[in-house]
């Protein structure tokens, strides 16, 4: 366990349902779910859960802080807005979700090679770099992101598919050296400092 | 008509060269047929779009809407703020109610802000909108179909509007199981809707096409089986994401599960151009990689 997640485990007194109210997004919800499945059954990708929302909920309040979130459950989530809409106890649900995988990517705990989290993080420094998402450069970083030879296979694989993107001038072999942006980028940079560390600062301040 | 003017979010995918680059095309023509100014604002950045939470968190994703809101309040103002994009859309949205409802939130976020030389004051509820809203509230169901030069007669297409269009906001007085008004824009337009196409709020796998592309494919899969179980001869959306997923990964697709599809996906702002006369450029149908064939047909008439 990284240090940060076991002086969290320490400050919360191993009530996990507490940590997660203090720390996730929307994580004060938690304790509202009334464990109806309505949610599970809703999701596009529900088959590939190990744990769905209703029964994560429930393993939180049981607890279960180091199943839940080693688990690669979270990152199924597909942005759909399916459960939320459903959830007849008006849970935020899909950004509980995202909370808890965010949360779990923080403290390292999450799967090292889970193709979303790392999608993700993949995505943040794209568009973050620049301010607007390069496209032709989230595509080669998504293909070379297990090295070279396998990013060379992937590639090919996806040539088709390339060529006609540029043929239709919706990819720009161009953006490779440097592509669109904000003017202002040491601004962007400085707000998104700033809020980083204010979550940070948050995320060590004392237990209530 | 009076000009109509927006303060407009175009988002990343809608720039030159970028993946959705002829939706901006064919929204340009739109306006131009309905007198719709659109006020880019200046300098706006990513949204981070609904996969951004991993690495990003809840204020920083927060405070890059914060930046375009500010922008966007700053440099057009009293201007309600219009994205074509579903993602884009969703997360202004999103953050410009949750900052208005959340004094700390609003206070943490203009500490961020601060940091860029902006400020967010409250309260300035500003007026977050999909592109969709304002065809459908500001300008209404006849006024479009006034505009029609060219129907889109013996056209079956079937109304994909996907979900981040549709949910958790959707278009006032629309449902989220079986929302209407792509179907009543087709039959406006003088095409044939399929109202009873059972996927039209599917989930394409949105940004999971990129990291479990298996699993979204299969998705897709039955978004274009029912269309051509339908006898659609396209399918038509409102979002960049849904677009591409449904389009570009149909040889894929077909390579994986042995079927045969080449259903062509256009965005409404494409069928619109056309039926108000705009040539096939102009729509962006130069974009399809899957030819939208009854449609250039018609656009050179």
């Amino acid at each position: 366990m990284s240090d940060m997640s076991s002086a969290v485990v320490e400050k919360y007194h191993n009530d996990f349902l507490k940590e997660v109210e203090a720390n996730v997004e929307e994580g004060e919800w938690v304790r509202m779910c009334m464990q109806c499945g309505v949610c599970s059954g809703s999701c596009p990708l529900g088959p590939h859960w190990a744990h769905p929302p209703q029964e994560i909920f429930m393993m939180i309040r049981a607890g279960k802080r180091e199943e839940v979130l080693t688990s690669d459950s979270m990152w199924m989530c597909t942005s759909c807005y399916n459960c939320i809409v459903r959830c007849p106890r008006g849970l935020p649900i899909t950004h509980i979700m995202h909370g808890l995988a965010h949360y779990a990517h923080v403290l390292d705990l999450a799967p090292k090679n889970q193709p979303t989290r790392r999608f993700s993080k993949m995505f943040w420094d794209n568009i973050t770099k620049n301010g607007r998402a390069n496209e032709l450069k989230l595509g080669l970083s998504l293909y070379f992101k297990d090295g070279f030879g396998p990013g060379v296979k992937e590639a090919l694989k996806n040539k088709a598919l390339g060529q006609a993107m540029m043929k239709t001038k919706r990819m720009n072999p161009m953006e490779f050296f440097g592509g669109h942006g904000v003017k202002d980028k040491s601004g962007l940079h400085a707000m998104l400092e700033k809020a980083r560390e204010i979550e940070e600062a948050k995320l060590k301040r004392p237990a209530n | 008509m009076a000009k109509k003017e927006y303060s407009f979010y175009p988002g990343c995918s809608s720039q030159k060269g970028a993946s959705a680059s002829n939706l901006q095309t064919s929204v340009d023509a739109m306006c131009d047929a309905l007198d719709i100014q659109l006020n880019e604002i200046p300098d706006w950045n990513c949204c981070s779009a609904s996969i951004g939470y991993g690495e990003g968190g809840e204020l920083p994703r927060i405070a890059l809407s914060a930046r375009n809101l500010a922008l966007s309040e700053e440099h057009n103002p009293g201007q309600d703020l219009v994205a074509t994009c579903a993602a884009c859309w969703l997360a202004t949205r999103e953050a410009a109610e949750r900052l208005n409802d959340d004094n700390q939130l609003m206070a943490e976020a203009n500490q961020a802000l601060a940091a860029a030389g902006l400020k967010l004051e409250p309260p300035k509820p500003q007026r977050v909108r999909h592109m969709v809203e304002v065809l459908i509230e500001d300008l209404g169901f006849d006024a479009l179909g006034e505009k029609v030069q060219r129907p889109l007669e013996g056209i079956k297409i079937a109304s994909y509007i996907g979900c981040q269009t549709n949910r958790p906001f959707g278009i006032a007085g629309e449902s989220f199981e079986n929302p209407v008004y792509l179907d009543k824009l087709v039959d406006t337009l003088g095409g044939d809707s399929i109202p009873d196409y059972e996927k039209k709020v599917q989930c394409c796998g949105g940004a999971l096409m990129f990291s479990e592309p298996e699993k979204s494919q299969e998705l897709v899969k039955g978004i274009l089986e029912a269309a051509h179980d339908n006898g659609a001869d396209m399918i038509v959306t409102p979002c960049p994401l849904c677009q591409m997923n449904t389009e570009v990964y149909q040889d894929q697709i077909n390579e994986r599960h042995g079927t045969s599809f080449n259903m062509p996906v256009v965005y409404y702002s494409q069928l619109m151009s056309v039926a108000y006369g705009k040539n096939a450029n102009q729509a962006g149908l130069d974009g399809q990689i899957i030819k939208a064939t009854k449609l250039e047909e018609l656009a050179k008439k």
